[in-house]
């Protein structure tokens, strides 16, 4: 970073140093060498793009690096499956599948409700490398698609700074982008989520629609449109686009910045991109059906008014008749408009906004209502030291950027502000969202350095030209010359100038430090495999769940039914090639809900569900011997939440005593009966875990457990990693004649 | 009572000089522009008997219905767009030829009416 800011400066000095020689020389020469210079400078600029292209794809290579070749996490399982069938079956069969894998017994349309972007964006890079003859593996492509798009990522961000202030700080915004943790954290290698190209879309969109509002021409606008279309289809997110930009649209309007250019901008982007995204069969109708989309129709219809009113006002030269034709017209349309929203609204036409939504409107929402939403950990709101972890200096950097912004507004900069703001409005509600504030926080954040610096140059630059008759000297030579200058110059100007350049060179490279180290070892774990330090200071790898998941292939019939909270389900569907009852595309909250009563309930009850849901297997996640703490004890109060949510026989108060969690002697009963706690700890208390600790000891919550001697009826262990991190059980069929008691025989 | 229909007339006759002077001044407009306020007049109109149609017969194969009128509204609003970028009185345009806010507008209705025909099905 700090040395892309540096490089462009030894190409004037050097330019000065030869202009002074050859002053002699006619007009003529002096323009070549001017173009010379203009030629070195886009040279520089060239190659610092290059290197920051090449430096975002290298960043995110610590986790393959780390760990190996391999999707991340949860979601991006179910994302590399269904690539991998779009690969083997094209795309017609993939566009109707059913799949029956999941969601047991009702199955899911996969076709109707994915986002297929990613995985079609995917494919195409996979079959243009086969058609190179490149002999990928499709895992490969899956795994380094949000690195590739990353890189791509900072070369709009360049055009975007570019766009918004000058090719300087469109250089310092790719290079901010390119290593922010905010983003890193979504594109690491392997980290094969809607997002990594979501954030590539997003940024596009967004400058192809300021370019658009700029010129006023119709192509940039259509282009826009294709750039909304791509997100479209790759991110729900791109609710966050359909109303963002008409509400700067209207914040023109309001403001009197409101220009044909604008006009023509969102008028095309909205017409054709909203008939573009209706092409994407999740989406559907909502554009023109759903309560989050009307603002945008909104916008577009009072538009037309505005412009209408324009044309009439235009048209007429008597001020008194258009102002009787303005109350005219707009009680006209506001009473149309209230008309055709309150009768869409009241017909049940326009779906009210959905929980999602208003959980983002209002923080405290989806606590109340939505337990699954609640349940979620990249759903809850972010705290100040995520912020610092993820943006570290943009943090300083974005109020400064902000100023510098209202200082020259114009109707680039007023984007980029809504942008920034609502975005760190909707990531401070949700950690994940972080990921949308990060791009307009490094545009914002390079506004400010790449101005700072310019500023302080130029300060030094005209001070050394002054005192030196003329000859231009720049940063890169100024500090020779500033000793010379000192006892000259009484102010103290260049000093603090150039003592604020090297403070400003001093940050962005702690900037860089910190974002290699966070992503070293924060973001490059996948998840799956879990790594920690042995005793001896050595590195042990728990591949436990891999493990299990590959027993599940090998060892069960093909169409065996597996149970476990619904966190896993895409990895068990993904890797072990089985089906699930539920899965992490949470769609059915009720289906959800009897795998958490199952769970919560006693075993003879659990067995009556499960008998309900034909499951041959349950797969519990328990972190008891190696202290893994996100394990399904952990996440067992949601299970009871959920469950309880529409089962109203499980009540949560029945699992606490005295409203703390516990699961050692003192435990509720219903607790150390349920299901969960069973599987958990059948056969622990026969194990010793920690040296000089009662055998039974749970590591991940440090007590002993309550009931060391778990019997099991209705389901026989099957399998157990080689730490105890996935534990898999199958359930008995039931026995063939009632349980006979055995009594002493009468003689 | 009689207030009333004094405000009345005159509102008629505000409405009835508002009319004759619109019609003046527009008579001034050059014969493209005329052409053009034609075809989005001739746009307008026929999404307006769509939604009549609609409302008579019903939506159902929503997709239809719903391509049939982003049809119109897209042309009618791309040919403002055209409209605008071909007036000579609009200063912010000045600088792009006439031509090639054709072809733009061109571009936009072949993307349009394709994926209408796509949507249309």
């Amino acid at each position: 970073m700090s040395g892309s800011a540096n490089q462009p400066s030894p190409t004037p000095s050097a330019a000065a140093n030869v202009s002074t020689g050859d002053s002699l020389f006619s007009g003529l020469s002096l323009k070549n060498l001017k173009l010379k210079t203009k030629q070195q400078e886009v040279l520089i600029r060239v190659s610092i793009l290059g290197l920051v292209y090449i430096l975002a794809f290298i960043t995110r290579l610590f986790s393959v690096l780390r760990y190996e070749s391999m999707i991340h996490e949860f979601d991006p399982y179910f994302n590399y499956r269904t690539t991998l069938y779009l690969t083997e079956k094209g795309f017609y069969e993939f566009w109707n599948w059913f799949d029956s894998e999941s969601w047991y017994p009702l199955g899911r349309i996969i076709g109707g409700t994915l986002y297929p972007g990613l995985m079609v964006t995917a494919s195409l890079i996979y079959w243009t490398l086969r058609f190179l003859r490149f002999a990928v593996h499709i895992r490969e492509v899956c795994v380094l698609t949000a690195p590739f798009f990353a890189s791509n990522t900072t070369i709009v961000a360049y055009f975007f700074g570019k766009e918004i202030w000058d090719s300087g700080a469109g250089l310092v915004a790719a290079a901010l982008i390119a290593i922010c943790p905010g983003y890193i954290s979504r594109s690491v290698a392997g980290s094969y989520d809607n997002e990594g190209v979501a954030i590539f879309a997003l940024v596009l969109t967004f400058y192809l629609f300021v370019k658009a509002v700029n010129t006023g021409s119709l192509s940039w606008s259509l282009a826009s449109a294709f750039g909304y279309f791509y997100m479209v289809s790759a991110w729900g997110g791109y609710v966050f686009i359909i109303n963002l930009i008409p509400l700067y649209v209207l914040v023109l309007l309001i403001t009197g910045r409101f220009s044909m250019r604008s006009y023509i901008a969102y008028n095309c982007m909205y017409v054709l991109g909203s008939l573009l995204a209706m092409q994407i069969q999740f989406v559907g109708f909502q554009h023109v059906q759903s309560g989050e989309h009307m603002a945008a129709m909104g916008v577009f219809f009072l538009m037309q008014v505005v412009y209408f009113l324009g044309w009439v006002k235009h048209l007429l030269s008597d001020t008194k008749l258009f102002q009787f034709f303005l109350r005219f017209t707009v009680t006209c349309s506001i009473g149309v408009g209230a008309l055709a929203l309150g009768a869409g609204m009241a017909s049940g036409y326009i779906s009210p906004w959905t929980g999602r939504f208003y959980s983002l409107l209002d923080p405290t929402y989806a606590k109340d209502f939505i337990p699954i939403i609640a349940s979620v950990s990249e759903h809850q709101p972010t705290a100040w030291s995520s912020f610092m972890f993820d943006f570290h200096i943009l943090l300083i950097l974005f109020p400064a950027g902000l100023y510098f912004c209202f200082k020259k507004l114009s109707d680039t900069t007023i984007f980029i502000v809504m942008y920034g703001l609502t975005s760190m409005y909707f990531a401070s509600v949700m950690v994940r969202l972080i990921l949308v504030a990060t791009p307009a926080m490094c545009l914002i954040s390079a506004i400010a350095v790449s101005a700072t610096i310019k500023n302080l140059t130029s300060l030094i630059r005209t001070k050394s030209r002054s005192l030196l008759s003329g000859s231009g000297k720049t940063s890169g030579s100024s500090k020779g010359s500033s000793k010379n200058s000192l006892d000259q110059s009484p102010p103290f100007g260049k000093n603090v100038a150039i003592a604020l350049l090297v403070g400003a060179f001093y940050l962005l490279s702690r900037y860089a430090l910190h974002c290699t180290w966070v992503t070293s070892e924060a973001y490059s774990s996948p998840s799956i495999v879990l790594a920690a330090r042995g005793a001896n200071g050595g590195r042990v790898i728990f591949d436990d769940y891999r493990e299990a998941y590959f027993w599940l292939r090998q060892n069960t019939p093909p169409d065996a039914k597996v149970m476990s909270w619904w966190d896993y389900g895409y990895q068990i569907t993904a890797m072990g090639n089985r089906t699930v009852i539920v899965d992490n595309n949470t769609w059915n909250n009720t289906h959800i809900a009897t795998v958490g009563r199952a769970m919560a309930s006693d075993e003879g009850e659990a067995y009556e569900i499960m008998r309900s849901l034909d499951v041959d297997y349950v797969l519990v996640v328990f972190g008891g011997v190696t202290g893994y703490s996100s394990d399904d004890i952990n996440k067992f109060l949601w299970m009871v939440r959920i469950g309880g949510g529409v089962y109203p026989v499980i009540k949560e108060s029945d699992y606490l005593v005295n409203g703390e969690y516990r699961i050692d002697q003192g435990a509720a009963p219903k607790m150390l009966n349920s299901l969960m706690y069973k599987l958990c700890y059948y056969r622990f208390g026969e194990l010793t875990t920690e040296y000089s600790k009662p055998p039974g000891y749970d590591r991940a919550r440090g007590v002993e457990i309550g009931n060391k001697n778990v019997q099991l009826e209705h389901l026989e262990e099957a399998f157990t990693t080689s730490n105890w991190i996935v534990r898999i059980y199958k359930v008995k069929p039931p026995s063939n004649r009632p349980k006979v008691i055995k009594r002493p025989r009468i003689m | 009572m009689a207030k009333s229909t004094t405000a009345a007339s005159s509102t008629a006759k505000d409405a009835q000089a508002l009319f004759h002077s619109l019609r003046s001044s527009y008579v001034a407009t050059t014969t493209n522009l005329k052409i053009i306020d034609l075809y989005v007049l001739f746009a307008i109109f026929t999404a307006l008997i769509q939604i009549c149609y609609m409302a008579i017969v019903g939506s159902f194969p929503f997709n239809s219905f719903l391509s049939g009128v982003l049809s119109c509204v897209g042309t009618a609003v791309l040919a403002v767009c055209l409209r605008i970028q071909v007036n000579k009185e609009n200063k912010e345009f000045k600088d792009l030829a006439p031509e090639r806010a054709f072809a733009d507008f061109v571009l936009c209705n072949l993307v349009l009416h394709l994926v209408i025909m796509n949507f249309l099905g």
